[in-house]
């Protein structure tokens, strides 16, 4: 098919649905909405990671971000009653501006970032870097204290959040 | 190259998906949606991770996005927190009228 293989066939159908999604993030106007279509946003995602060989960090993204994290943003939400309404728009010249700057950045980055094929390094077949057994051997040699550090940090954030959720704190 | 997709096309994707968060950022004022749009931020760069991980097959790059995962768990809850309680002074999450500082 147009010469193409299975996997640049794959990689164009999902990135063209992970930036159609975010663009549907950005323009819809009801919050719920938003984050649905960030949760399809997410699995495209995850299905460009499978593509990698990523494996583990496939499942995880759709575990931590579209199962905790945006139920997450879904509960609060709810909670806020938030309906169109209410919802505060920005003034025309505001968004154009922002688009210019987004278009500008889109430009910089994509220029500076394009000379990394210049490495001209390619790989081919599957790989193994992406499975939990090689992943597992990594975090608990290598990044054995950065990995201890985290549940410090995940500890502090949880403690803060049931703090600023109380009414009133004596 | 990896596995017939050259890295540019990688670049490109992360690129314009980062770029499309930070114009939500930019143009909407809901302070839930710009959280969104940070998330998103964050799983552009996630993508290059990855895909230089797996093109220089060194495992370190992935164990850097899990890092980011959780980092970005923890954001998001005491973000949320946050908002929530902002929601309960103002009745309000307009990013304009949070404008106290200023006078």
């Amino acid at each position: 098919m147009l010469g193409l293989s299975v996997h640049q066939w794959l990689f164009g159908i999902l990135s063209f649905l992970a930036v159609l999604f975010s663009l549907m993030v950005v323009f819809s106007r009801s919050p719920i909405n938003s984050v649905l279509y960030l949760i399809m946003s997410f699995f495209s995602i995850s299905g460009i990671y499978l593509l990698l060989d990523a494996q583990f960090l496939a499942v995880v993204n759709i575990v931590v971000y579209a199962g905790a994290i945006m139920v997450l943003f879904l509960f609060v939400i709810m909670l806020m009653n938030l309906n169109h309404d209410t919802e505060p728009q920005r003034t025309v010249l505001t968004k154009i501006i922002a688009g210019i700057i987004g278009g500008m950045l889109l430009l910089v980055l994509t220029s500076v970032l394009k000379g990394s094929s210049a490495l001209n390094k390619s790989f081919y077949g599957t790989s193994e870097v992406g499975l939990i057994k090689n992943l597992g051997n990594v975090l608990f040699t290598e990044f054995l204290f950065p990995f201890e550090i985290v549940s410090v940090l995940l500890l502090a954030a949880m403690v803060g959040a049931v703090m600023m959720g109380k009414k009133n704190i004596n | 190259m990896i596995n017939g997709i050259s890295i540019d096309y990688f670049i490109l994707l992360s690129a314009v998906l980062f770029t499309i968060g930070a114009i939500g950022v930019m143009a909407r004022r809901n302070s839930i949606i710009i959280f969104m749009c940070i998330e998103l931020m964050l799983n552009a760069v996630n993508i290059l991770l990855v895909a230089f991980s797996t093109l220089h097959q060194n495992a370190e790059g992935q164990v850097f996005v899990f890092f980011v995962m959780t980092v970005a768990a923890a954001e998001v809850s005491v973000g949320l927190a946050i908002l929530t309680m902002i929601y309960r002074n103002i009745k309000s999450i307009d990013t304009n009228l949070l404008s106290n500082l200023k006078d």
